[in-house]
């Protein structure tokens, strides 16, 4: 068919090799492209991508102390905690030297909070020392040693000096190693005190009730996006704005009513005092617990499940069923067989959307949780706002979206990614 | 030919109406009996109510009033599933998610085959379409007439004794249409089962049909073989839905031994069969197949002046559209043999007919 | 063409320059009624004295620590003055997000001339912190539930035989651990010291063990006047002040119990690094909102006492009820009998520690 002799590159009409030719007439449309999408792009470079990467960088960052206790960090290096004993004279001269600067500049009491996460009483440590060193001259008043541990006796104690050594590097693993319940203890890694380990329980129970949460709102959503996507448009409109009107209540207001539902003097134990399932002195109890961070997180969750069950519902033509029908299925088998599996991209994309939505609400388990149906994201919240110790939320939160990528590249491997259709 | 009764009808619809909002009758009173093995077609527009009848007969739709019956039992109270009718949908309905042998085999499985017998009924089914070949496939991956060939041996494989096609040609063009049009009607030949086949192509229904029941407003107009049909409708609407036709309006002046004479308003006069027309001094539609038309006689009962208004060269003949009688779109189809006469537009001449090729209707 | 342009443009300017004198104070607080005590006591007052000031209301308190950290981190404060109390005002002046105060120059002196350190005193808890009031985090318990001798004494809250039905506290170590030691027999003094070792701490959770399972933990200030008006508890701990509002203003069946009450202060701050103009603006509100006359008026709207010792005899009545308001501070007599002083220094160390752990023994 074509010239099997001809070897060179096919050319075009002006003589330029037509690959070249082609890159060329793309590159320009591919630019366009680019052009097109680059204020989204920035956008979500900006306020997306950029907060991650800060998340991911605050997890490990950990520069503080070697910033603000330059020089004693460097002469703490030679010293073994193995040794028992508080360092030497060298260590406080340059703690001495390094507080005053400090202090000036008001970043030793930073420092003694930043330390306080990882030993109890370094606060205070460096706010009381901080005040006292301030006065000493450098070069008359050494040494140093005795007047640090005149000032507060837990200078002279090993652990201080070796919490102040482990996390003199730049970086460092200890936030990671705090968000599994461990710490960095004298001979490496090692379980924190079971009377402190509470994040694994946690990223275990947010799972387990993320999960349930999702199969409830595909529970409850299937058969509304079932009733929906079959009947007249005009009906189906009308229902689709109860589903919606979730949505346009604020989210305290929902959470408040659930509890004004759900608590032992409220309407449905009241209900069911009145028609005598439920003695009086025997309320049932339904809030402050998993089972009322369930109902309320499934009831605000339930729209994310139903409508991109909807959207796809909608494209599969009622004719299949009738034609399972007409080949010999009954109601259940041609549903189960045939229309089932077309709406598996819908569940799929209806169960990531509710399961990652979920997994990081914080403001209704803590409403109505109690203590047993509040998610890891309460913590994070509490060491983002709270305790300002914001390493351990970044790295709390690092799990969490490591969690995430790794369901989804599970749902990717068993499901398919491209079986998620959103709409 | 099988003419069958109410008695001994494979299928019958008998009074059957069907109304969805309890104001309107999509389907008014359908009575038809279908004989088994006969290749049914139910012709008309859309909105015939042909559809409705289809879907009642599979079980989609009930029936507001009457019963429908198959081989003899009344089956109103049967659900879809249980009436083993095998179905062509218009856009084949096949299963997206199961690849072809799959939704070959899902009949079979609901029915409870063993695996080696429901694989040997797949593999004939296949074959009987000549796609043996395709059983991993797919639907997506087959073109629309491979697809059409699947759905059909879907609706065959579990050996039922009626099968429906819902326009099943439909989504095809024309050239494969036809093509599969006689390769339904050979299977339906060799395999002896009962077609109810719904249309709107009314060359289909000729081509196919043992029988045709042609539809409109909810009423069978006419229920006969395709060349009755043709050659003899009952009423106007039948003319003009089978095949090319000329309508000339007057009002009868005579009837005499079954031939009627009409007048067409100028003291012109013709000659037709008095098929379908009141009495004497009524209004009544003549219709003659344009090919039923002979042009330049000058004498004859059935001469009238006609002037040429377009000339289209189509090889075999020439179509010639003419106004005759006041009626401007006046076609008539003339063979382009040897020594023929030569038309020119704008030429006065004269067309007539046989009395029997015409027929006067409502 | 062109004189228009001029004409538009001289008119715009003539548009803004009384803005470019204004000034903007936009002051943070807690909402509710106590945002709305704060107007009324400083905020229209000072407003009306300074025409050129338009002070701009914000509610962030509760988060006030971490957006005045973000803030920093991000080289724009926003904000002029916030009401935060005072453990949240050590955390600030620890990571340098607070300004400095120099109490003495900065502060009016009590209307006899008593400098400001003298007249806040003790309360003068963090070198960045300016006291407003003195609350109390103590308890509340039904009338109609507790039977025929209603609880008198904070251990009572312990005792499930006596009172039997749920309790709400609240969600943190902080009050919770001291009144447990409390009851399990620590003396008042040496709370601390024992809360300080491992056995003290597993003493106080044992302690609260005991009523664990009756207990309701709240989040929001607004969570026990809720539960204790449904009835949802027979007594819990919440604000004195908005049990106040509970028992005075919606005259729920409810009575204070002050045994063991807990002080602690709410105050301002004004965030490090402020350009000088809005320094000093924001230093010349909080001398006028702090001084004798301006807390001693806070009184008037809500049940919190005056920082100042010099206010305390300027507390009046109740400006809606009419009632006294004297009785029902905190820091009367009949009410202080048995009191606690939130040890700030103590729990600045120990917070994160003990966090961990209460949230692990809760959890469990």
């Amino acid at each position: 068919m074509s010239d099997t002799t001809q070897t060179g590159p096919v050319l075009a009409a002006d003589g330029t090799p037509l690959k070249r030719s082609l890159q060329r007439a793309l590159r320009r449309e591919k630019l366009r492209a680019l052009l097109l999408i680059a204020p989204l792009l920035i956008f979500v470079l900006v306020t997306f991508i950029a907060p991650i990467a800060d998340m991911l960088f605050r997890s490990v960052e950990n520069d503080i102390v070697a910033d603000t206790l330059p020089k004693t960090v460097v002469a703490l290096k030679s010293w073994d905690f193995h040794s028992g004993e508080a360092p030497g004279e060298a260590v406080f001269a340059a703690l001495a030297a390094d507080l005053q600067v400090a202090v000036e500049a008001k970043t030793h009491t930073r420092l003694g909070s930043r330390l306080n996460y990882e030993k109890t009483g370094i606060s205070s440590l460096f706010r009381k020392s901080g005040r006292k060193v301030k006065k000493w001259d450098l070069a008359s008043d050494a040494p140093f040693r005795e007047k640090f541990i005149k000032i507060d006796k837990d200078w002279g104690d090993v652990d201080v000096w070796r919490v102040i050594q482990t996390y003199s590097g730049k970086y460092t693993n200890g936030y990671f190693l705090n968000a599994i319940d461990m710490e960095k203890g004298p001979n490496g890694p090692q379980w924190r005190d079971e009377s402190q380990q509470i994040y694994l329980m946690l990223l275990k129970r947010t799972m387990f009730l993320s999960i349930t949460i999702t199969l409830s709102c595909l529970l409850l959503g299937y058969p509304v996006a079932w009733l929906l996507s079959n009947i007249p448009m005009r009906t189906s409109n009308l229902l689709m704005i109860l589903v919606l009107l979730p949505f346009w209540t604020s989210l305290l207001v929902r959470t408040s009513a659930w509890k004004v539902l759900l608590q032992q003097q409220g309407v449905i134990n009241d209900v069911l005092v009145w028609v005598g399932l439920v003695a009086d002195d025997n309320r049932l109890v339904m809030i402050n617990n998993q089972f009322g961070t369930i109902i309320a997180m499934t009831h605000i969750l339930l729209p994310f499940m139903i409508l991109p069950l909807f959207s796809v519902m909608r494209t599969i033509p009622p004719t299949y069923l009738r034609a399972a029908k007409s080949l010999g299925a009954t109601n259940w088998t041609a549903f189960w067989r045939v229309y089932f599996p077309q709406s598996i991209p819908g569940i799929g994309a209806g169960s990531i959307l509710v399961f990652i939505l979920s997994i990081g609400y914080y403001i209704t388990p803590e409403l109505v949780g109690g203590t047993t149906g509040v998610f890891i994201s309460n913590r994070i919240a509490y060491h983002i706002s709270s305790s300002l110790n914001w390493g351990l939320g970044a790295a709390l939160g690092s799990i969490l979206l490591l969690l995430v990528l790794v369901l989804y590249w599970l749902y990717d491997r068993i499901v398919g990614i491209d079986n998620v259709k959103l709409g | 030919m099988p003419t069958a009764t109410k008695e001994d009808g494979f299928v019958v619809f008998d009074h059957v109406q069907k109304s969805y909002d309890g104001e309107i009758l999509v389907v008014k009173d359908l009575n038809l009996f279908i004989g088994q093995g006969e290749f049914l077609t139910m012709l008309g527009p859309s909105g015939s109510g042909k559809t409705t009848c289809l879907m009642m007969l599979a079980g989609f739709e009930t029936a507001t009033h009457g019963d429908i019956l198959l081989g003899g039992k009344p089956i109103n109270n049967i659900p879809p599933h249980k009436r083993g009718i095998g179905m062509v949908f218009q856009n084949y309905a096949l299963f997206p998610h199961m690849t072809v042998a799959e939704n070959l085999s899902f009949p079979l499985e609901v029915r409870g085959q063993g695996k080696s017998e429901r694989e040997a009924n797949v593999m004939k089914a296949l074959d009987m379409v000549q796609m043996g070949e395709f059983g991993g496939r797919r639907p997506a991956q087959l073109s629309g007439g491979q697809q059409q060939r699947i759905a059909l041996a879907r609706a065959l494989v579990f050996e039922p004794e009626l099968v429906l096609m819902d326009e099943p040609l439909g989504a095809l063009d024309k050239q494969l249409r036809e093509h599969m049009q006689y390769e339904i009607k050979h299977i339906h030949e060799r395999l002896g089962v009962t077609v109810v086949y719904v249309t709107h192509d009314q060359s289909e229904a000729l081509t196919m049909s043992d029988r045709i029941a042609v539809f409109d407003d909810g009423i069978i107009q006419q229920l006969a073989t395709p060349d009755d049909l043709y050659e003899r409708p009952d009423n106007a609407f039948v003319a003009q839905f089978i095949g090319e036709n000329n309508t000339l309006n007057g009002t009868v002046k005579a009837i005499k031994d079954g031939i009627a004479t009409v007048d067409f308003g100028d003291g012109t006069l013709g000659e037709a069969l008095a098929v379908n027309c009141a009495g004497v001094g009524s209004e009544t539609t003549l219709s003659i197949r344009p090919e039923r038309v002979d042009i330049g006689k000058e004498s004859g009962p059935n001469a009238v002046p006609a002037k040429v208004l377009e000339l289209i060269y189509l090889g075999d003949h020439i179509r010639c559209r003419m106004n005759v009688m006041g009626n401007d779109q006046f076609v008539v189809k003339v063979p382009n043999a040897a020594g023929h006469k030569h038309l020119v537009v704008g030429e006065t001449t004269k067309v007539s007919w046989n009395s029997e090729d015409c027929r006067a209707l409502d | 063409m062109k004189s228009t342009n001029l004409l538009l443009a001289a008119s715009a300017l003539a548009l803004l320059a009384p803005a470019a004198n204004a000034i903007e104070l936009t002051f943070v607080s807690w909402g509710g009624a106590y945002s709305k005590s704060q107007q009324l006591a400083y905020n229209d007052p000072y407003m009306a004295a300074h025409p050129d000031v338009t002070i701009i209301n914000d509610e962030s308190s509760p988060e006030a620590v971490a957006k005045l950290r973000a803030m920093n981190e991000a080289g724009n404060i926003t904000w002029d003055i916030v009401d935060v109390v005072a453990a949240d005002a050590i955390r600030l002046c620890d990571e340098g997000l607070a300004m400095e105060i120099d109490f003495d120059k900065d502060l009016a002196a009590a209307p006899d001339g008593t400098p400001a350190t003298e007249d806040f005193g003790d309360l003068l808890v963090s070198d960045c912190f300016i006291p407003e009031i003195v609350y109390s985090t103590t308890f509340g318990y039904r009338t109609d539930l507790v039977g025929d001798t209603p609880p008198t004494k904070v251990c009572d809250v312990f005792d499930l035989k006596k009172y039997p039905g749920k309790r709400s506290l609240e969600k943190r170590p902080i009050n919770n651990m001291e009144w447990a030691l409390l009851c399990d027999g620590v003396p008042k003094d040496e709370v601390y010291d024992v809360l300080a070792t491992e056995a003290g701490q597993d003493r106080a959770f044992k302690k609260l063990d005991t009523i664990k399972d009756s207990v309701i933990w709240w989040s929001s200030g607004s969570d026990t006047p809720q539960l204790l008006a449904d009835g949802e508890v027979i007594m819990g701990s919440t604000y004195n002040g908005r049990l106040f509002s509970l028992i005075e203003e919606k005259k729920q069946p409810v009575a204070m119990l002050w045994d063991a009450q807990v002080f602690d202060l709410d105050g301002f701050i004004i965030p490090a690094g402020l350009p000088d103009d809005r320094k000093q603006a924001a230093l010349d509100y909080v001398r006028f909102a702090t001084d004798t006359q301006r807390l001693a008026d806070q009184a008037k709207y809500i049940a919190y006492g005056p920082a100042r010792k010099s206010s305390a005899p300027l507390v009046g009545k109740h400006a809606d009820l009419g009632i006294d308001m004297a009785p029902h501070m905190p820091t009367d007599p009949n009410n202080a009998k048995n009191t606690f002083l939130y040890n700030y220094e103590w729990w600045a160390d120990y917070r994160d520690d003990l966090d961990a752990k209460f949230q692990a023994w809760l959890a469990k």
